[in-house]
């Protein structure tokens, strides 16, 4: 079975700073894989090489066993990859239902179509309005998006990236900055909403890498030093010298 | 600030009876074409209502670009005048040849000129938003206007080529020589473009077009091309500033350089400005006003321009909104009842800031009239621009004007939170 993503290889340098340093990762098909590492180590460069938001120096990156590397993130996202962002990435100006329902258009294949009237088009109108109940924003669908609280807007950015029905769902720390209940929530949100899904996660709270994650990759300077399940991660010796230390015992 | 205006939830939920009231606005606009000219139909208003049909297209095309792409463009009048050129061409064509083709039609080969030339340079234009595009396209408004001057065979050089309307076939008798003729030929096509460009806004296509002016960035990961999206838009612009363009020429029966300048160019981004770029309807408004202002201003100060420029600066530091955003703003108020408890302090900050607005237009018209001019006549009462008591009455209703409109802006603004949190409490803003 070809691997969800797999990374083969990857270098990126800017200048003469190599970020990420032989890379190599592999996701498969419907697991909940979790990259962790201290700050700097390069998770959210990972995330861009990944999503096509910039591209590798050298190495070579399969989505399902397709070459993407080189890709534009359009196309990419085409492919079945959809990624969230750390810092909140809405369209501001736009109310809650109408970010939702652009995350929705082309996937149900309206593209850039200039002859259909967007209110009319059923499909889209009940995955939309899916969405926006499994993110618990229904009752704030016309509301601009900018105008959120922040919990809500990281909620919306969830919703945004599961829209469009992608098979690989790329979060971003999806509950950096949230409190101890909004985590809770948002986990709870994560679990449900990427069943049956390939779902690759940074974070940096550890309750809930351990908690969702069926694999941990852990990365220092740019390079994965381990890779395995949570126990394996938990145990192994490099592991803690590295980065986890008293975290983990 | 932008809190402000935003309707709640329970406030947008009565769309049931949306439908009525929108295909009403529709009837009505329509119904208000076919009337006016018979209310006020002198030939001078005639003349004015065709100018302003003109200049609502060529708006709303602009805003296109800037209110639902956010794409700001100091070249549109490029396709508006390329539009006319061709409607030009096409008409004197049409004519030696005795084709049967009305002249109704011609705008429709002006939109196909806009949208051509938006066709061959639009790729490499909107390649990127922002800065680059705004200079990109800066720099092709400047290389057709001067270019227009120097291919004569095409664009007929400082004259332009000119035309007469009156040599297409007639439509059912109508020969399009008499104003009222060519005006209903307009407001057939503001109709028709304006539906034409709402329902655009409201396609897949039109709704991407306002996440990619919100954030291209993220577009990129919801499957769209931001570059595609753009480009689509600068065609549809183009097409609809190429109507405009067409109709102008009919109108004027010629087409020259003017057409595709920086002044044109500058006027249409003035005028969605003023209006307001966020709601569909601003730039009509914008150029509404924008249309009697030029006509108007032009016969009383021969400083006409200086006056766009303050009410340009005004807009762009007050109202960023435009005069629709401060018509939407008061909505969810109205929704909440608690309009008018703002209004009588309207009133009271209306006396002071228009005593304010006297002493700034009585100073640029001494500053003007200084070294020679007609007398000032401000409210009927004339004003010499060498006396000192002139200056002194501009001094005091400056100054005094000022100091008493700021007192009473500030209990415009605390009038306007106590509604506004009455609104609030009543879900009627969020």
């Amino acid at each position: 079975m070809t691997a969800a993503i797999e990374v083969n290889a990857v270098e990126k340098s800017f200048g003469n700073v190599a970020i990420i340093r032989d890379l190599n990762l592999s996701v498969a098909k419907g697991e909940r894989h979790a990259i962790i590492g201290p700050n700097g180590a390069g998770k959210s460069t990972t995330f861009n090489l990944i999503s096509g938001y910039i591209k590798p120096t050298s190495g070579e990156i399969r989505l399902n066993g397709e070459v993407t590397s080189g890709l534009r993130p359009f196309e990419i996202n085409r492919r079945g990859l959809s990624r969230s962002f750390q810092v909140t990435n809405v369209f501001a100006r736009m109310t809650v239902w109408e970010n939702v329902r652009c995350a929705v258009l082309w996937a149900t294949g309206h593209r850039y179509a200039f002859w259909k009237n967007v209110d009319n088009l059923p499909e889209v109108k009940q995955r939309t309005a899916e969405i926006l109940d499994d993110i618990h924003l229904s009752h704030r669908r016309d509301v601009p998006a900018g105008l959120l609280t922040y919990a809500e807007q990281r909620e919306l950015e969830i919703g945004i990236t599961i829209a469009g029905g992608a098979s690989v769902i790329m979060l971003d720390e999806p509950t950096a900055g949230m409190s101890h209940a909004e985590t809770e929530r948002a986990v709870a949100l994560i679990r449900r909403l990427t069943e049956g899904r390939t779902l690759v996660i940074v974070e940096h709270d550890m309750s809930v890498v351990f908690g969702l994650a069926d694999r941990i990759s852990v990365l220092v300077y740019g390079h994965i030093i381990a890779s395995g399940t949570p126990e394996e991660i938990r145990g192994n010796p490099k592991v803690k010298e590295a980065y986890l230390g008293e975290e983990v015992d | 600030m932008s809190n402000a205006v935003t309707p709640a939830p329970a406030a947008a939920k009565q769309e049931s009876g949306g439908a009525l009231s929108f295909y009403g606005v529709w009837l009505i606009a329509a119904a208000a074409l076919v009337v006016l000219p018979l209310i006020f139909s002198s030939g001078g208003s005639l003349t004015s209502f065709s100018l302003i049909g003109i200049a609502i297209i060529f708006a709303l095309s602009y805003n296109i670009l800037l209110g639902q792409t956010g794409l700001l463009s100091f070249g549109h009048a490029v396709q508006y005048g390329l539009g006319g050129f061709l409607a030009v061409h096409a008409m004197n064509t049409v004519a030696s040849h005795n084709w049967p083709i009305p002249l109704p039609v011609i705008p429709l080969m002006g939109g196909i000129g806009g949208m051509a030339f938006a066709l061959v340079v639009g790729w490499v234009m909107t390649k990127r938003a922002g800065t680059v595009f705004a200079m990109i396209s800066l720099g092709i408004g400047e290389l057709v206007a001067s270019s227009s001057l120097i291919l004569r065979s095409a664009f007929g050089g400082e004259s332009g080529i000119t035309t007469d309307r009156t040599n297409l076939m007639p439509l059912f008798g109508w020969t399009f020589g008499p104003q009222i003729q060519v005006y209903y030929l307009i407001a057939f096509w503001v109709m028709v473009s304006a539906i034409a460009m709402y329902a655009l806004t409201r396609t897949p296509l039109g709704r991407i077009c306002n996440a990619v002016r919100d954030n291209p960035e993220r577009v990129e990961f919801i499957g769209y091309d931001p570059h595609v999206v753009r480009y689509l838009a600068y065609m549809f612009a183009g097409f609809f500033a190429g109507i405009a363009g067409g109709i102008a020429a009919i109108n004027f029966e010629i087409a020259n350089s003017a057409y595709l300048g920086a002044t044109q160019s500058g006027l249409v981004l003035f005028s969605a400005f003023i209006g307001g770029t966020a709601y569909f309807f601003g730039p009509i408004l914008g150029a509404i006003l924008v249309t009697y202002l030029q006509l108007g201003l032009t016969n009383v100060t021969s400083v006409w321009q200086l006056y766009f420029g303050i009410i340009f600066i005004a807009i762009v530091m007050f109202a960023p909104g435009g005069i629709a955003g401060i018509l939407m703003k008061h909505r969810p108020l109205i929704r909440a009842g608690t309009l008018g408890t703002v209004i009588p302090s309207y009133l009271v900050a209306a006396i002071p800031t228009l005593a304010l607005a006297l002493g700034i237009i009585l100073t640029i018209e001494t500053v003007a009239r200084f070294s020679g001019g007609d007398a000032i006549n401000l409210l009927g009462i004339p004003f010499v621009a060498t006396a000192p008591t002139t200056w002194a009455a501009a001094a005091v209703l400056v100054v005094g004007g000022f100091l008493v409109a700021r007192i009473t802006w500030r209990r415009v603004a605390e009038a306007w939170d106590r509604a506004a949190t009455v609104a609030r409490d009543r879900g009627y803003l969020a």
